[in-house]
C-alpha cells in the first residue's frame, strides 16, 4: 500500500517503475483532500504544481535519470519562501505574500527532483511548541489518546510538517528548529526529525525568527528518510554568511554504521524529580538498547542545562524583535492604513501579528533596550557560552548523548495556554542544542500509558550528524516502533 | 589667537566635532550585489536583500572593506584587524529592514589624525576618533504628492564610511579646512568622490560653546549639511544661537537640528517622542570580520601619494610656496594636471603659476574647475598648456602672450596652440629690434633728449612704443637691452 | 525588574505595535511573569566569560565587488500594498 511507503522504499519503487510519480502524487493529494480539513496540516496545497512536477519527474525517470529525490512528494513548512507560491509564516501579516524567489533549501530539493504538495502549517513565525498560534488555525495531532478522541497538539512550531508526515499525507517534510521545533513535534507525532548543526543548511529564503539559532532540517517517518532528505537540503550557500563551507557527507550511509565502541553520555541534569516515570523508563530502555548494540554508556554532567530555557527566551526574542521589524506593510504583506507613518506601522503590526509573536517582540525589544542590554542580553550570551562549553567538555569524553526529547507526550489542544511559561517548558530538553549549535535528532522510542508516542533525543558534536544518525538508527532498529496514529491516510 | 565669538558676557569659544558620512566608491553595495550608480530610475538598483524581503541575508563586499582600510591608512589611523557589525534598530520609511547594519562597539578603523592648513599659514592637527562601515538608507520624497511620501530604495544598502572627528575644531574656518582636507584625502585615495551636492559626502555638525577654560557644555547636532560653505555657516549660527540661550539664563537642550540655508539658521527637527533607543546588538546574520595584517600591508603599499606628502614634496623639490603647494594639492585633478605639465618638461614654478593663474581662469570662463571638468577637457587644456608653456620657456612668446593663448577658449588642441604661438612669436632678431628702436628714437628726438638729460621714467615710454611698433612681439629682454644701449 | 503599564506602552512604541489601554495590564502581567522567570540567570557566575555569538570559530566571508543583483523593479514592487509608479508609498512624512 502506498501509505506504507517510506521515502526510501517509495524511491526504490519509483526507480524500478513499480509506481509512477504521478500516481504517488495523486495519492497524496487525495489523502490531503480528505484529511486536511481534519488535521489542518497544510495552509496552502499546490495540486497543479505538484502534478506538473510529477509529470516531469516521470519523464526523467523514464530516461533513467534518478536524482536523489526524483518523484518524491514532500510538504514544505510555510516558513520557506517558495517562488510563485504563497508563503505566510502562518501569519496574517504575510497572508498575501508571494515570494519572487526560492529558498536555497527548497531549491536544493527541487534540484534533486522532489515534488512539493503544499505549504505546511506552523506556529506563527515559528514561535511556539503546539502549532496553536497559527493565524490559519491549529494543527491537530493525528494521534489520540487511547479511548479518548479529544484533539491533541502535534507540537510546534513545525506541527504541520510533523502531522502531515505522521498522517501519511507526504513522504517527508522540511521544517525548522530554533528551540526544538523539529524534534519536539517529531516526538509528539511518533516520527523522526533532525536539527542539523548550525550552518549545515542555508537560511537564505527562510523567514527569519532568531538568526543565531534557526536551522532547517527534515522530518520524516524513519531515520534513513531523514538522512536522505538532509543530504539534499544541506550544503554551503555563499548567500548566507553563517553557512558553513563544509562538504555534505553521505548521511544515509552513516545510518548503517552501527554504534559498536561508541561512548554515549547520559547527562544527569536532564533528569528531574517531577519527570514522568514513563519517560525515565523509556530513557533507560533506550540506553539498554544502545548497550546491547555495543555502545558504552557514560554518566556525564552538563551543569548549565537548566539555564538553557531562560537564555533562549532572552536571545531568541531579542533577535526576533529585530528580524520582524521589516513587517511594516510597506513593501509586501498585509497593511492596515494609518493617518501617518507611525500609525501605519502600529496598526499594521498590531493587526498582523498574533499574541505570542507580539509578546516575544516586546520581550526582545525590552531586553535590548538602553539600560537592560547588559543585564539581559549580554548576560544571556555569556551563559550561552557556558552551555556550549559544557557540551565541548563532555564531547571530549563521549561521542553522543541520549536524552528524552520532551518532558511529556502530546497534550490537549487548548491546554497550557493560560501561562506562556507553561508552553515554554516543552522545550526544556531541546533548547540547549540550539544554544550550542550542535546537531540533535528525535527518534520514536515507545508509547506512554495513553498510547501516545515518546521520542528519544540524540545529541552530537558539531558537524558530526553521521554519528547522530548512527545512534538514532540503532534506537529505531531496537524500538521496532510500528504503531500508527488513529488519523491517517489509508490505501 | 583663538577664535571667539563676542557675547554680552564676554568671549565664547566654540567646540565642534564633525561626523562625515562618505559613500564608498564600489560597484556593488555593502551587503548586496545591486549597483550603486547615482541617478538611476527608482527602485532599479534594489535587490531583495536591500528591500528587506523575508529570509534575505547580508554578505559583505570585499572592496568596501578595502576602501575603509585605505581611508584609515590615509588618515594615519589604526586599522582594527578584528571588527564587528551591529544592528542599529529604528523605524523609518527609508529603512526597509527596520535596522541599519553598522559598527558600534568594534569599528574597522580606530584613532587617526588629519592635518589642516589655515589662512594664516599655521597648521593644526584634528583628531579622528574612528571610522566605521555602515549601510546608507533609501530616499524618501516628500514633495511628489500631497498625501503620500514616495520611497526609492536605490540608495538603501550603499556602503558608507562614517568618519568621526574628535571635538578638536575651534572655528568655522577650521571646520571648512578639515572638510576640505578630508575630502581631498578621500578623492586621492579613490575611496569616495566627496561630491556633497550629490550627497555622496554629508556632514553632521556637533556644536557646543564654552567660556575659555571651562569643561564642555551641552552640544547640539546639526544633521545632513551638504556643502562645506553651509557647514561653516551652520557652525557660526548655531554657536551664536547657543550663546544667546546661555546668556539669557537658559540652558541649551541636547537635540538634533537642521540647517536652513535659505534662512541662515538652524531649527529643531520635528520632535521624536522617544529619544532614540537604538538597541544596538551584534548582527547575528554576520560573523566577526577578521583581516590579515599582510593584506592591510598590501593595501598600504599600493596607496597613491597623499596630499600632505605631495605638498611637502612640491615645497622641497620644486621650491613652491606653502600657499601655492597647498592650493595645487587641494584638488587631486589639479595636482595631477600640474605633475603632467612637469613631466612634459615645463619648469615647476612656471607650471604652478600657470595652473593657479591662466589655466584656472580658462576653466572658470567655461564654467568649470579642475573637479568638474571631464578628463577629455583636462587633456585638451593640458595639451594646449604644455605647448604654450614650453614655447614660453624657449622664449618664443612672452608670458603675457602665453596667458592670453591659454585663456582663449577657441584654442582647444596642440595644433591650435602651435598656430597661436607661431602667430605671436617673439622677435629675437636683434637687427629687427635695432631697426625698430632706431625708428622710434628718430620719431621722438625730444623724448630722447629729455631721457638723456635725466628723465629716467621715459624709458618705459620707449619700451611701450617699440613694443607697439613690433605688435607686441619684441622679446622684452632684448628690446630693453637695445633701448638701453642706444639711449645710453 | 517589574514593568508597569507605562513601561509596556513605551516598549510597544519602540516596537511600533499599537496596544490599546485595555490590553496593557494583561500584557504587563504576562511580560512580568516571563521576565521574573528569566531572573534566574542572575544565579550564574559569569566572571571572565565572553559572550557567545552565533557560529563559533567562523569568520565573515567576503564577496567580490561585482554587480549581480538588482535591476528588477517590477519584482521588487510586485507585492507592494501601495505603490505609485516605481515607488513604494507611505503616508506623507513631515520632517
Amino acid at each position: 500500500m502506498i501509505s506504507d511507503f517510506t521515502l526510501a522504499s517509495a524511491r526504490a519503487a519509483l526507480r524500478q517503475r513499480d509506481i509512477s510519480a504521478l500516481e504517488l502524487t495523486n495519492h497524496f493529494l487525495t489523502a490531503i483532500d480528505t484529511l486536511n480539513p481534519v488535521l489542518n496540516a497544510f495552509i496552502t496545497v499546490t495540486p497543479d504544481l505538484a502534478r506538473a512536477q510529477a509529470t516531469a519527474a516521470d519523464a526523467a525517470l523514464a530516461r533513467g535519470e534518478h536524482g536523489p529525490l526524483t518523484g518524491i512528494p514532500l510538504a514544505i513548512k510555510d516558513l520557506f519562501c517558495t517562488a510563485g507560491v504563497r508563503t505566510t509564516a502562518a501569519s496574517r501579516i504575510l497572508e498575501p505574500f508571494v515570494p519572487p524567489y526560492e529558498s536555497t533549501v527548497s531549491a536544493n530539493l527541487l534540484r534533486d527532483g522532489a515534488i512539493f504538495l503544499g505549504k505546511a502549517n506552523l506556529d506563527e513565525f515559528a514561535m511556539g511548541s503546539s502549532n496553536a498560534t497559527s493565524a490559519f488555525g491549529p494543527v491537530i495531532n493525528p494521534w489520540t489518546r487511547a479511548g479518548d478522541n479529544r484533539q491533541l497538539v502535534p507540537g510546534g512550531s513545525s506541527g504541520g510538517s510533523a502531522a502531515a508526515v505522521a498522517a501519511r499525507l507526504a513522504l517527508g517534510a522540511t521544517a525548522t528548529d530554533t528551540g526544538g521545533s523539529i524534534r519536539q513535534p517529531a516526538s509528539f507525532c511518533g516520527i523522526a526529525g533532525i536539527k542539523p548543526t548550525y550552518g549545515r543548511c542555508s537560511r537564505w529564503g527562510v523567514v527569519a525568527f532568531a538568526s543565531s539559532l534557526d536551522q532547517a532540517g527534515p522530518i520524516a517517518r524513519t531515520v534513513e528518510d531523514c538522512a536522505i532528505l538532509l543530504g539534499s537540503m544541506a550544503g554551503h550557500d555563499p548567500k548566507d554568511s553563517t553557512s558553513a563551507n563544509i562538504a555534505v557527507p553521505d548521511f544515509a550511509a552513516a545510518c548503517r554504521r552501527g554504534v559498536k565502541g561508541l561512548r554515549i553520555g547520559v547527562p544527569r541534569e536532564y533528569r528531574s524529580d517531577d519527570m514522568p516515570a514513563e519517560i525515565e523508563t523509556m530513557w533507560q530502555q533506550g540506553l539498554s538498547w544502545l548497550r546491547d548494540a555495543g555502545a558504552e554508556i557514560v554518566d556525564v554532567s552538563l551543569p548549565h542545562t537548566k539555564y538553557g530555557l531562560a537564555t533562549y527566551y532572552i536571545v531568541a526574542p531579542a533577535e526576533a524583535s529585530s528580524n520582524l521589524a521589516r513587517y511594516d506593510g510597506v513593501r509586501y504583506g498585509a497593511r492596515t492604513d494609518g493617518a501617518d507613518l507611525i500609525e501605519l506601522y502600529e496598526n499594521t503590526r498590531a493587526d498582523g501579528f498574533g499574541a505570542e509573536v507580539k509578546r516575544r517582540i516586546m520581550i526582545g525589544t525590552y531586553v535590548l533596550s538602553a539600560g537592560y542590554y547588559d543585564a539581559y542580553y549580554i548576560r544571556a550570551q555569556k551563559v550561552r557560552s557556558l552551555i556550549l562549553k559544557d557540551f565541548t567538555d563532555v564531547f571530549a569524553k563521549v561521542d553522543a548523548l541520549l536524552t528524552p526529547t520532551a518532558p511529556s507526550a502530546a497534550f490537549g489542544l487548548g491546554e497550557r495556554m493560560e501561562d506562556p511559561l507553561k508552553m515554554y517548558f516543552n522545550d526544556v530538553f531541546t533548547v540547549p542544542a540550539n544554544m550550542a549549535g550542535i546537531p540533535g535528532m528525535s527518534v520514536p522510542a515507545g508509547l506512554d500509558a495513553n498510547g501516545l508516542p515518546l521520542g528519544l533525543q540524540v545529541l552530537g558534536k558539531p558537524f558530526d550528524e553521521e554519528t547522530v544518525f548512527a545512534v538514532a538508527q540503532a534506537i529505531e532498529t531496537a524500538a521496532q516502533f510500528t504503531t500508527q496514529p488513529s488519523i491517517r491516510a489509508k490505501g | 589667537m583663538a577664535y571667539t565669538i563676542e557675547g554680552n558676557t564676554g568671549p565664547w569659544e566654540i567646540v565642534v566635532g564633525l561626523e562625515v558620512h562618505a559613500q564608498v566608491i564600489s560597484k556593488a553595495k555593502l551587503f548586496s550585489g545591486a549597483a550603486t550608480d547615482f541617478g538611476a530610475p527608482p527602485n532599479s538598483q534594489v535587490s531583495f536583500v536591500d528591500a528587506a524581503f523575508p529570509g534575505m541575508l547580508p554578505v559583505l563586499n570585499q572592496e568596501c572593506v578595502a576602501q575603509a582600510v585605505r581611508t584609515g591608512l590615509g588618515l594615519n589611523a589604526q586599522i582594527n584587524l578584528t571588527s564587528r557589525f551591529d544592528r542599529k534598530n529604528y523605524f523609518y520609511a527609508d529603512l526597509p529592514s527596520g535596522y541599519q547594519i553598522s559598527q558600534f562597539e568594534h569599528p574597522i578603523v580606530g584613532t587617526g589624525v588629519v592635518e589642516i592648513e589655515l589662512a594664516d599659514g599655521s597648521t593644526r592637527q584634528i583628531g579622528v576618533t574612528r571610522l566605521h562601515l555602515e549601510q546608507d538608507a533609501g530616499k524618501s520624497l516628500h514633495d511628489q504628492s500631497p498625501t503620500k511620501t514616495y520611497v526609492d530604495l536605490n540608495r538603501s544598502g550603499v556602503g558608507l564610511m562614517e568618519i568621526v572627528s574628535e571635538p578638536d575644531i575651534r572655528s568655522p574656518e577650521e571646520a571648512g579646512a578639515y572638510l576640505r582636507k578630508l575630502r581631498s584625502i578621500l578623492r586621492y585615495l579613490g575611496t569616495c568622490d566627496g561630491n556633497m551636492e550629490e550627497g555622496s559626502m554629508r556632514a553632521d555638525v556637533n556644536v557646543s560653546v564654552r567660556k575659555s577654560g571651562e569643561p564642555y557644555r551641552t552640544r547640539c547636532e546639526v544633521k545632513n549639511v551638504n556643502s562645506i560653505r553651509f557647514v561653516m555657516q551652520a557652525v557660526e549660527v548655531e554657536a551664536i544661537r547657543q550663546i544667546e540661550v546661555w546668556e539669557s539664563g537658559g540652558e541649551v537642550r541636547q537635540e538634533t537640528r537642521l540647517f536652513d540655508s535659505a534662512r541662515g539658521e538652524t531649527r529643531s527637527m520635528r520632535s521624536k517622542e522617544d529619544a532614540h533607543d537604538y538597541r544596538y546588538f551584534p548582527d547575528p546574520d554576520l560573523l566577526p570580520l577578521v583581516l590579515e595584517q599582510s593584506w592591510v600591508d598590501g593595501l598600504r603599499a599600493a596607496l597613491p601619494e597623499l596630499p600632505d606628502t605631495k605638498r611637502a614634496r612640491y615645497i622641497t623639490d620644486y621650491g613652491l610656496s606653502a600657499y601655492d603647494a597647498t592650493t595645487i594639492v587641494d584638488e587631486q585633478n589639479r595636482a595631477y594636471f600640474f605633475e603632467g605639465l612637469i613631466k612634459q618638461g615645463v619648469p615647476a614654478k612656471i607650471a604652478a603659476n600657470s595652473v593657479l593663474g591662466a589655466i584656472s581662469a580658462r576653466l572658470k570662463s567655461e564654467n568649470l574647475d579642475f573637479e568638474k571638468a571631464s578628463p577629455n577637457k583636462l587633456n585638451e587644456i593640458s595639451g594646449v598648456s604644455i605647448s604654450v608653456l614650453l614655447g614660453f620657456k624657449e622664449q618664443k612668446i612672452s608670458w603675457q602672450v602665453a596667458n592670453t593663448i591659454i585663456q582663449t577658449t577657441s584654442v582647444c588642441s596642440t595644433e591650435d596652440a602651435m598656430r597661436e604661438i607661431a602667430a605671436n612669436e617673439q622677435i629675437t632678431d636683434t637687427s629687427a629690434i635695432d631697426a625698430a628702436v632706431d625708428a622710434i628714437m628718430a620719431a621722438n628726438p625730444d623724448k630722447v633728449a629729455e631721457y638723456r638729460s635725466g628723465k629716467d621714467k621715459l624709458f618705459g615710454f620707449f619700451v611701450g612704443q617699440v613694443m607697439k611698433a613690433m605688435a607686441g612681439k619684441g622679446n622684452p629682454a632684448l628690446v630693453n637691452a637695445a633701448i638701453k644701449a642706444k639711449l645710453g | 525588574m517589574s514593568l508597569d503599564p507605562a513601561a509596556v506602552r513605551r516598549i510597544a512604541k519602540l516596537a511600533r505595535i499599537r496596544v490599546d489601554d485595555a490590553e496593557l495590564p494583561v500584557l504587563a502581567g504576562e511580560l512580568n511573569s516571563i521576565l521574573g522567570w528569566i531572573e534566574q540567570l542572575n544565579e550564574v557566575n559569569i566572571d571572565g566569560v565572553a559572550p557567545l555569538a552565533g557560529a563559533p570559530g567562523m569568520t565573515q566571508a567576503l564577496r567580490a565587488d561585482v554587480v549581480n543583483d538588482g535591476g528588477y523593479p517590477e519584482r521588487v514592487l510586485a507585492n507592494a500594498p501601495d505603490r505609485e509608479g516605481d515607488f513604494f508609498t507611505v503616508p506623507k512624512v513631515v520632517e
